[in-house]
Order: C-alpha cells, then sequence, then structure tokens
C-alpha cells in the first residue's frame, strides 16, 4: 500500500507524464464518447455493445500507464516517422488486455517484477531509473534463442516479449508504422503484374503464354462477350 | 404456451437462407414473377453500406487493430458468426471436434469466401464407378453444365482456358498476372511436375455489365465489395431481384424452427423465431426451399417432426444428416531467404491468389483415392493486428541463434522479413461415410429454445494418407522454391497436419441426392422424396464434394432445380 502510494506521487509530480496521463488514458465521460464515435468500423449492434463496454473498463492504474509508456518508447525509440505515442500503442495494451483477459495477468505480473528488480537493483522503481539502468535491466530479458519455445524462458523474459509484441504490432499497423513499413495498398488501384525492376532483381520473367491469358487492363471497362465455345471476344 | 403470429399471405415459395443457394433460388423463382418470401436467421446487409462496410479501413480504425476477438477472421472480415455463436452451441459425440461455421447475415458466408469458383469436373460426379469408394451422383456433368455456364455468364469469374479432362472451362473473364511470390510458387512447383495455372475466382477482373463495378486491386473480397466487383448473394444476385420487378418479401433476424406440414404430410410454410421480439411466427407457402446450409437445413428437417414424419421430414431414409463431409485441409508456411529486404510496392490484387494447382495425379498409383488442388498465398499484405510479432525469430534461418532485443533494430529485422513468407494449402476431397453425421441432440436447446446439433465425425486412413502426401509435396515444392519450413512437419500423431473436420467451411452431403428413396433424401432437383413440396439447395444435396469448392456447384443446381420447380408449377404437379 505504502508503495503503491509513493509511486502515484513521483508519478503526478513528474509533469510530462500526468499531462500525457490525462490526455491519453483519463477515462472521463468525454473521453469514452470519443473513443466510441472515433471508431467507425462497420460494427454490428452486439460487436458495438461489446466494444462499449470495453472502453467503459480501465483494466491498467495510470501507474502502470506511464510505466507501459517508458517501456514501450524504449522498446521502440521515436524516428523520423513517429513515435510509440503517435501510434497509440499504450492505448492497444490497454484494449487487448480487456479485449484478450487471458494478456492480464502476465502484462500486470510482468509490471510488478520490474518495479520490483528495480528496487532490489538500485532501490528505485522502474520509472525513477535512468534509461541506462533501465535497458540494463532490459539487457537481461529481451533476449531469447528462437531455437527454442519462449515457454522455456523465465517468466519475465516471455513478459517481456509480450509487450515488445505488442509494441511492434501497434506500432506497425498505425497510420505512421505503416508508412515506416512501407505497404502501398489499401487504395484503388490497377495491379498489371511485378514491376520489371523487381523481376530482373530476382531473374525472373513471366511466361509468354502465360501473359497472353491474362487481362489486358486497358480493356478492363468493356463489357465481356463470349462466343458460344467461351472465347472471349472484347 | 406461446403465442404463435400468423401472417394471412400465402407465398408461392418460401425461402430459407440468403447465400449462395438461396439467393439463386430468390433470383430464378422471383424472376419468373412468384412471390418470394425470404427467411434469414441474420440481419439485412448490403456490401454498399456505409454504416456495415469495412473495405478500405485501416487497421488503426479499429481499437483491437482488427485483431480476431469478435470475428474469427479479423475484424473487416464479412461474416457475422464463426465456428461459436452466444447462445447457438452444437455438441460432439465422444471424441469429435467438428467445427460449424455460421454467418448469419443477408447473402451468408458468400460475403467473405475466398471466391473460388471450380466447376466439378465429369469424373467428379461418378466416381465410385472409378474407385468403388462413395456413391456415384444421380447426374452426369453433362445435365448441369448449362447451368455452370449460366452462372458464369451471371456472375462473372475470371480463368484460363485449359482443356483439362476434370477441371472443365467455362466463359472466363481474364486472370490478373501472378504476384513475386506466385512467381517462386510457379518456379518450385514445376520443378515437381506439379501443374500450376491462373486460379479461377468469382471477381470481376473485366467488367460484366452496367450495373457491378470492375475490381479495383484492393485485396479485400473477405470483406465484400462496395462496388460489386466480387460476387456475393446480396449484390449480384438478391439486390437485382428486386430491382427488376421481383415480389420479394424479406424476413431478416428470423431464425426458422421448423417447416410446417398439414395432416396430408405436405408442406404448408414455416414457423420461425423473430430476434427482435422473440416470439415465434409462421409463414404461409405453397413450397418451402431450403438453404440454410448443410447442416441448418438438416436440422430444420430433423426438428419438423409430425404425426405423418415422426422422424423428422423427409427422413423416412433415416439419412437426414448423415454422409456430412467437409473438404480436407493441409497447409505449410515457409521462409524464402531471398525475399528478404523487398522493394515495396501495392502488390494488393484481388482478394486471394492469382495462380493454383489442379489436382495433378492419379489416385490409381496411390494409397489414397481422392485428389487435392493447391492454394497460394503469402507476400506484401495489409498489416493488421499480430504483424511484428516475433519479428527477429527468423534470424535463426541464417544461423544466429538469438532474437528479441528493443531498440531500432526491431525497425530494420521488420523491414527485412516483410513479405518473405509463403503459405501453401492443400483442399482435398473427402470420402463421404454414413458414420459421419449431425443429429439432434435430444438435451440441449440455444437460446431460442430450437434442439441444437450434435456432431459425430472421424477422418478415415484415406484423409490422412491424403494429408501425409500433402505435406510431402509442400516440403519438396518449398525446397524447390529455395524457402525453409517455418515448423516441423507434423507427423502421425497429428494426421500429418490434416485440418479438424468443419475447419475449411465446406461442409456437404447432409441430405444427399439419388434416385433410391432409401439411399438418399432428394432427387436429382433436390426435391425431398417424401415430401413433393420441399426442396434442398444447399450444399445438402451433394453425393460427394470434388477437390473443388462447393458454391459454384450450389449455384448450379439451385438454378437447374429453381428451373424444375417452375416447370412443375406449370404443369400444375407441386
Amino acid at each position: 500500500m505504502k508503495r503503491r502510494d509513493s509511486i502515484k506521487t513521483i508519478a503526478l509530480s513528474s509533469l510530462g507524464a500526468s499531462l500525457f496521463m490525462e490526455s491519453c488514458y483519463d477515462v472521463s465521460k468525454e473521453k469514452i464518447k470519443r473513443s466510441l464515435t472515433r471508431y467507425e468500423y462497420g460494427r454490428t449492434k452486439v460487436e458495438k455493445s461489446y466494444d462499449d463496454k470495453l472502453f467503459n473498463e480501465k483494466f491498467f492504474t495510470d501507474d502502470e500507464l506511464i510505466t507501459l509508456d517508458k517501456i514501450c518508447n524504449i522498446i521502440l525509440p521515436p524516428n523520423e516517422y513517429g513515435s510509440i505515442r503517435d501510434a497509440e500503442v499504450v492505448q492497444l495494451i490497454e484494449f487487448m488486455a480487456k479485449d484478450i483477459p487471458t494478456y492480464q495477468k502476465p502484462l500486470r505480473d510482468g509490471l510488478i517484477w520490474i518495479d520490483s528488480e528495480s528496487e532490489s537493483r538500485f532501490n528505485k522503481i522502474f520509472n525513477q531509473l535512468n534509461e541506462e539502468n533501465q535497458k540494463e535491466i532490459f539487457d537481461d530479458i529481451a533476449y531469447y534463442d528462437p531455437n527454442k519455445s519462449i515457454d522455456e524462458y523465465p517468466e519475465e523474459v516471455q513478459w517481456f516479449n509480450l509487450v515488445r509484441n505488442l509494441t511492434m504490432t501497434g506500432y506497425f499497423t498505425s497510420e505512421v508504422g505503416i508508412k515506416e513499413l512501407g505497404y502501398k495498398g489499401n487504395a484503388p488501384n490497377v495491379w498489371d503484374g511485378v514491376p520489371k525492376d523487381v523481376l530482373d532483381q530476382y531473374g525472373l520473367a513471366y511466361d509468354k503464354d502465360w501473359l497472353e491469358k491474362c487481362i489486358d487492363q486497358s480493356k478492363r471497362n468493356d463489357i465481356a462477350v463470349w462466343d458460344d465455345d467461351g472465347n472471349l471476344l472484347t | 404456451m406461446m403465442q404463435i403470429k400468423e401472417n394471412s399471405k400465402e407465398y408461392d415459395v418460401i425461402i430459407v437462407g440468403s447465400g449462395a443457394g438461396g439467393g439463386m433460388a430468390t433470383k430464378i423463382l422471383a424472376e419468373s414473377g412468384l412471390s418470394i418470401a425470404l427467411v434469414e436467421s441474420g440481419p439485412f446487409y448490403d456490401p454498399a453500406n456505409p454504416d456495415q462496410m469495412t473495405q478500405l479501413k485501416w487497421p488503426y480504425e479499429s481499437p483491437r487493430r482488427g485483431a480476431g476477438t469478435t470475428r474469427p477472421f479479423g475484424d473487416y472480415d464479412q461474416a457475422y458468426g464463426g465456428w461459436e455463436i452466444e447462445g447457438e452451441p452444437y455438441s460432439q459425440i465422444g471424441d469429435t471436434d467438428f467445427k460449424w461455421f455460421r454467418s448469419r447475415m443477408l447473402g451468408g458466408r458468400t460475403n467473405h469466401w475466398g471466391r473460388i469458383s471450380l466447376r466439378f469436373g465429369p469424373d467428379d460426379f461418378q466416381k465410385k464407378s472409378l474407385d468403388g469408394f462413395g456413391e456415384n451422383w444421380p447426374i452426369t456433368y453433362d445435365d448441369i453444365k448449362p447451368y455452370y455456364d449460366k452462372v458464369d455468364k451471371l456472375i462473372g469469374v475470371f480463368g484460363s482456358k485449359e482443356n483439362l479432362p476434370n477441371d472443365p472451362d467455362g466463359f472466363f473473364l481474364p486472370p490478373p498476372k501472378p504476384r513475386l511470390h506466385e512467381l517462386f510458387y510457379i518456379k518450385g512447383a514445376r520443378k515437381s511436375n506439379v501443374k500450376v495455372m491462373p486460379s479461377r475466382l468469382s471477381v470481376l477482373t473485366k467488367r460484366i455489365n452496367n450495373d457491378r463495378g470492375v475490381c479495383f486491386y484492393c485485396n479485400q473480397c473477405a470483406r465484400s465489395c462496395m462496388t460489386y466487383a466480387d460476387f456475393s448473394s446480396g449484390s449480384v444476385l438478391i439486390f437485382p431481384a428486386q430491382k427488376s420487378g421481383g415480389q420479394i418479401d424479406m424476413y431478416v433476424n428470423s431464425m426458422v424452427r421448423t417447416v410446417t406440414t398439414n395432416h396430408e404430410g405436405k408442406a404448408t410454410g414455416v414457423s420461425f423465431i423473430n430476434k427482435e421480439d422473440n416470439k415465434e411466427y409462421k409463414l404461409k407457402g405453397k413450397i418451402v426451399v431450403l438453404a440454410a446450409s448443410a447442416c441448418s437445413s438438416a436440422r430444420i428437417l430433423l426438428n419438423s417432426k409430425s404425426k405423418q414424419h415422426p422422424n423428422g421430414l423427409g427422413n423416412s431414409s433415416n439419412l437426414v444428416g448423415k454422409y456430412l463431409h467437409d473438404s480436407t485441409g493441409g497447409d505449410m508456411m515457409a521462409f524464402i531467404p531471398e525475399l528478404i529486404d523487398r522493394k515495396t510496392y501495392n502488390e494488393d490484387g484481388v482478394g486471394g491468389m492469382h495462380v493454383y494447382s489442379p489436382w495433378w495425379l492419379d489416385n490409381k498409383n496411390l494409397n489414397f483415392p481422392r485428389g487435392y488442388h493447391i492454394e497460394v498465398w503469402g507476400g506484401m499484405g495489409a498489416p493488421s493486428y499480430g504483424t511484428g510479432f516475433n519479428v527477429n525469430n527468423f534470424n535463426k534461418f541464417f544461423g544466429i541463434n538469438n532474437a528479441g532485443g528493443y531498440g531500432d533494430v526491431l525497425r530494420s529485422d521488420m523491414k527485412k522479413y516483410y513479405g518473405s513468407t509463403i503459405g501453401i494449402s492443400g483442399r482435398g476431397e473427402s470420402i463421404a461415410q454414413k458414420t459421419n453425421y449431425c443429429e439432434i441432440d435430444p438435451n440441449k436447446v440455444d437460446k431460442y429454445g430450437v434442439p441444437v446439433l450434435r456432431f459425430n465425425y472421424q477422418w478415415t486412413e484415406n484423409e490422412i494418407n491424403q494429408a501425409k502426401h500433402m505435406q510431402d509435396t509442400f516440403e519438396e515444392i518449398i525446397h524447390n522454391m529455395g524457402g525453409i519450413p517455418l515448423w516441423a512437419k507434423p507427423d502421425k500423431k497429428s494426421n500429418f497436419g490434416l485440418n479438424k473436420p468443419g475447419w475449411i467451411i465446406h461442409e456437404v452431403g447432409t441430405t444427399r441426392m439419388g434416385n433410391n428413396p432409401k439411399k438418399s433424401v432428394v432427387n436429382q432437383y433436390e426435391q425431398l422424396h417424401d415430401v413433393s413440396n420441399v426442396f434442398v439447395v444447399d450444399a445438402g444435396p451433394f453425393v460427394s464434394q470434388a477437390d473443388k469448392n462447393p458454391t459454384w456447384t450450389i449455384m448450379a443446381l439451385a438454378w437447374r432445380s429453381s428451373e424444375y420447380i417452375i416447370d412443375q408449377l406449370k404443369k400444375q404437379n407441386l
């Protein structure tokens, strides 16, 4: 109890963090309304009310959210494309913890672990550490052998992997992250084959026979007409 | 006793279900001037309705970034339902683990399916004569060919003329050019003497009429196309039938419980639960056409018990629900080292593969009787929830036994491995077994009070041997492509990776077609042997399923049966 209080004091005394917290995680009625109207994505009535329910719940404490923000920022520091804050990564983690409740225990246990690890190593909670010390802890839990199952590792390594996964997916499914990745689709387009320079790069070419079967995109708007044997005439 | 509300109007035809079969029946019967009640268990749905639309949404427009928590194929997939629906359970016998997918919405599963539109070939209707397994259909390819032709021209399907004996050509729109990973597949498959050809999907690469748009290559057919450039039952069958003046009353959110009958045992209509007020209603009709999906139609028939039909409607043969079979499925995924650090460009293409492999071998030389086709997937797809998980696990393929980390390396690893994987899937024919079935669970009802289904289903050695062949083939093709499989090859313990029944969502066979009323449920016109004014036009009447997706055959048969209904009405035989 005492420790929780001290964390809160520290969090609130840090001006930047508390402003951040209010702007992103304050679950006021207005905020809920904004969240709900923001997500117009073709939901059924039942799905909408499920989303509403999740938005009305709060899983992480403000202190936990601030810690997550710090951790995610070190996992994926800002660059010229954007940041985990632009990508709303921590909001996603909060939402997913409610959407997939099995995430809740490991996510919270890890946050408790990292504070106690910080205290035992440096006599301070994680948020009070300088970045060098924070990374020192990360260095011991951030790596694994991909030939092994992650389940073979201690819980803190599994936890860090989960947070890293959520950070990565949150960032690279965001507007800034998609731009950085270079995904060029999700827009009206006319597919007319692999670009020539790419074919050349891999030493590939289209078969002449195959190409002859393919759509001539200049005729895509001409209404299809066939002869009786199924030969296309237009 | 619950009050039952009865509509005094008598329809010419009541159609239960609005997917491929129900949509086709609606179109053909309404356009012949008959009055139709179309009864659908889910809500109205139009792919062009902005309130329901998910096409061209970005992942960040969903609070879960498109994750599959509420819809099993992700937030943007247009199937309202899934393998599990709250309040609509089903049970299993013994260690059966049948997965029953239901999509409750106008158009049903046609709104999200892969649009793979394959005709059955001449052999597919006569397999028993060829290999001794299963049963022959009472019809031949020649009986159904004119209807396949009409379906091609009405709906639109791209493909190519290949002159293959058991994969007949049709009236095709030209296919799109292969993508990069598909060129890798072509190279790898040819080395193994596996035939590869343009795929056949009901996506409009070319204009087919002035009412529907042309594909704009967003790769999102699973989200149903707002310009109607892919096939869905609403956009291509039901709405046009309404537009051309068809008398169609649509009853949505209406879960049919039974087909009602009179003292002569003839159908008089249906009773349904209105999901809005949870009350039971009755509709009167001269003819009832069930198209609720193979298992749902069987369930309705089995629940329609009366003095005249003590065993359920149309079930004097005891075969309603029997011979349930799904396609087999097996998959392998691989990393292609040559495809790291790709140049990015828009390679979305159509919603599905541009190339595929039809079954290419003769089963006489194999230890399983039926074939499978191969589907290919991969490329630089739209990011969605899960993208970036275990971002640098592929390090191991370069001998680096270290993954994870933090910082900018994760960004470069993400870009390095983006678009470097390929997936290969086999979808094959299983043999219908009388011992694989659905039946009514006597001890369980759903939230509407309707008795639910209980499944009994086991694969046989034939399907398991086929699944092993899939894995061996995929391994070889992947090796030929310079790829490395992402997981260990499944062994005998896991049935060589054979998917659970129901997983491929091609369940068919529960109201088998045949000439002998003792050995089948419907005749060749999908008419119940026992009750002349009840038809089943979904995949229930399939005697066998071929190594082809069922939708095109559902629609060709539904068209043929609808013409039969019109003809029989004219002759006053119904």
